[in-house]
């Protein structure tokens, strides 16, 4: 069978003058997030385009309208997303220890009928793909979560979610790199630093890595 | 580099900005850099500086400065009541300073964000490719915090000596007193309800207390935007996205780079110098505008920059 060429529809929205948000999809996806990361690497080789960043599912693309109006660039994205994404290389692997005594896991065991030990142990079944890094610095949305554990987020975020903290909410997973406000369930702390303001890159992950959480006592 | 200015009081909130980090971004760390470029641009070039050197961010209060060497400034943005040895002293122009006198600021008068430009760039710590102080991560800029009392500034040697003297035009400035910001629609401005978008393209909103370097959260009506919830994606500086709560927030140079709130409108580039100079009690609204009028404005403000000789 001949390779697809792609199925992927792309809409292009303006953002402003000087950039634009290319969405290639509304789903938690493996294959579009691979998508993303490939686009976003491809237009940042652009000379027209000063800064792009993918999303889940998306692109943001800050662009020089001198060199480029938005339809061209438009045009050229959605050109760049029809070609096969390069064959990704698999992302590094880190392996997080967790001491799973977060102040959410009953509560999170009881709404979805399991044993706490059972959400630990789903916790931490899977290799996780890191989606996205952002929001705040060393974050990384990872996923996606098995279907057993996904809980909408808190209804009230707590004012302060201590550094460390392993967390979920939806089909994702995370670890808050800094002392915060967050309204995902806490299941439990690891003392892995996700944000390395001394390094480049000063986030220990990075798009397209793979994360694996295993427990530990203390 | 040489020592250059004393600070004998720090003002409110004074740091040293340039053009900012845009690719730490990737890492999830602001881009940062001075609010307002247009002025921070304008005071560098008035003193024969590349645009994106580093300046001072005066935020409101300004600091009280000595300069322990002769040298030619220039101070661009807001008019925060500039003075030289007590005596009133020229915005937007070039002029030079003697060892020993005293640069202070007094009440803000128009705008909240001046910037101080030093002939040569003022020095500071470099972080991932900018000397833009960022408070959160301390780094970068002085020490990556305020300007404290007892601290020195440092600038580089200029490339070339520029004469006092150089002046940006009344005409060619922003008017910073005109808080009608251009803003073009987002891309999920079809979630809003019609009401809503009504109120986002017409209604007055103010600054609320919590607005900062980050963000400006705007007081006024209530937007409704239903509809699923979104995947994050990438933000920049200018977009206003609307939480669940329906308080609209307007993101600023130190915004987080990903979120998944509704986008409902981007401030024109061109007017996010304005935007820049609002404070906290400030009513501001939005104009809907179409990206070609944006760009135009756009392309009146690098004239007006272009003029600086």
């Amino acid at each position: 069978m001949p390779p697809r060429r792609s199925t992927v529809r792309v809409r292009v929205y303006p953002l402003g003058d000087t950039a634009v948000l290319a969405e290639l999809g509304t789903r938690l996806d493996t294959a579009l997030n691979t998508r993303a990361i490939a686009l976003a690497s491809a237009l940042r080789k652009r000379r027209d385009v000063r800064q792009a960043v993918a999303g889940h599912a998306s692109v943001t693309v800050q662009f020089d309208p001198d060199q480029i109006t938005h339809e061209a660039l438009a045009a050229a994205i959605r050109r760049l997303a029809t070609k096969r994404p390069p064959m990704e290389e698999p992302g590094r692997l880190h392996r997080i220890p967790v001491v799973y005594d977060g102040p959410d896991l009953e509560a999170v065991a009881a709404e979805l009928r399991l044993e706490p030990q059972q959400v630990i142990e789903i916790h931490g079944r899977p290799i996780y793909r890191a989606f996205l890094v952002g929001f705040v610095p060393g974050w990384a949305y990872l996923g996606p979560l098995p279907d057993e554990l996904v809980l909408p987020r808190r209804p009230v975020p707590r004012t302060q979610v201590p550094a460390g903290s392993v967390a979920i909410a939806g089909h994702q997973t995370g670890i808050y790199p800094l002392n915060s406000p967050g309204g995902w369930h806490l299941i439990g702390r690891t003392s892995v630093k996700l944000f390395l303001p001394d390094s480049d890159p000063p986030s220990l992950f990075r798009a397209g890595d793979r994360v694996k959480f295993f427990a530990v006592r203390e | 580099m040489s020592e250059v200015f004393r600070v004998a009081e720090p003002g409110l909130f004074t740091t040293i900005q340039d053009i900012g980090r845009p690719s730490a971004i990737a890492s999830g760390v602001p881009p940062g850099g001075a609010m307002d470029r247009f002025a921070h641009s304008a005071a560098n070039l008035l003193v024969g500086n590349d645009r994106a050197a580093p300046s001072l961010e005066c935020t409101l209060r300004g600091p009280r400065l000595v300069a322990v060497r002769a040298c030619l400034i220039a101070i661009a943005g807001a008019d925060l009541d500039v003075r030289v040895n007590g005596g009133p002293a020229p915005m937007w122009t070039g002029f030079n300073l003697s060892a020993g006198d005293e640069l202070t600021f007094g009440r803000r008068r128009v705008g909240a964000r001046a910037y101080v430009a030093i002939a040569g760039g003022v020095i500071g710590d470099r972080w991932l490719g900018s000397m833009s102080t960022n408070v959160m991560a301390s780094r970068g800029g002085m020490r990556g915090r305020p300007l404290m009392s007892g601290d020195v500034l440092s600038a580089a040697e200029p490339f070339y000596l520029a004469d006092a003297g150089s002046h940006l035009a009344e005409h060619l400035r922003p008017r910073y007193a005109d808080h009608a910001l251009h803003a073009i629609a987002g891309p999920h401005v079809k979630r809003l309800l019609p009401e809503s978008r009504d109120a986002l393209f017409g209604a007055e909103f103010s600054l609320s207390p919590d607005s900062n370097r980050m963000g400006y959260r705007l007081e006024g009506a209530r937007l409704q935007a239903p509809g699923d919830e979104l995947l994050s994606f990438g933000l920049i500086a200018g977009v206003v996205q609307l939480p669940s709560g329906g308080q609209p927030i307007l993101l600023m140079a130190d915004h987080q780079t990903a979120g998944g709130y509704p986008v409902v409108a981007t401030v024109a580039s061109a007017s996010m110098p304005v935007a820049a100079q609002l404070a906290p009690g400030d009513d501001l609204r939005f104009v809907e505008t179409s990206i070609e009028t944006a760009l135009q404005m756009r392309a009146a403000q690098r004239a007006a920059l272009d003029s600086i000789i």
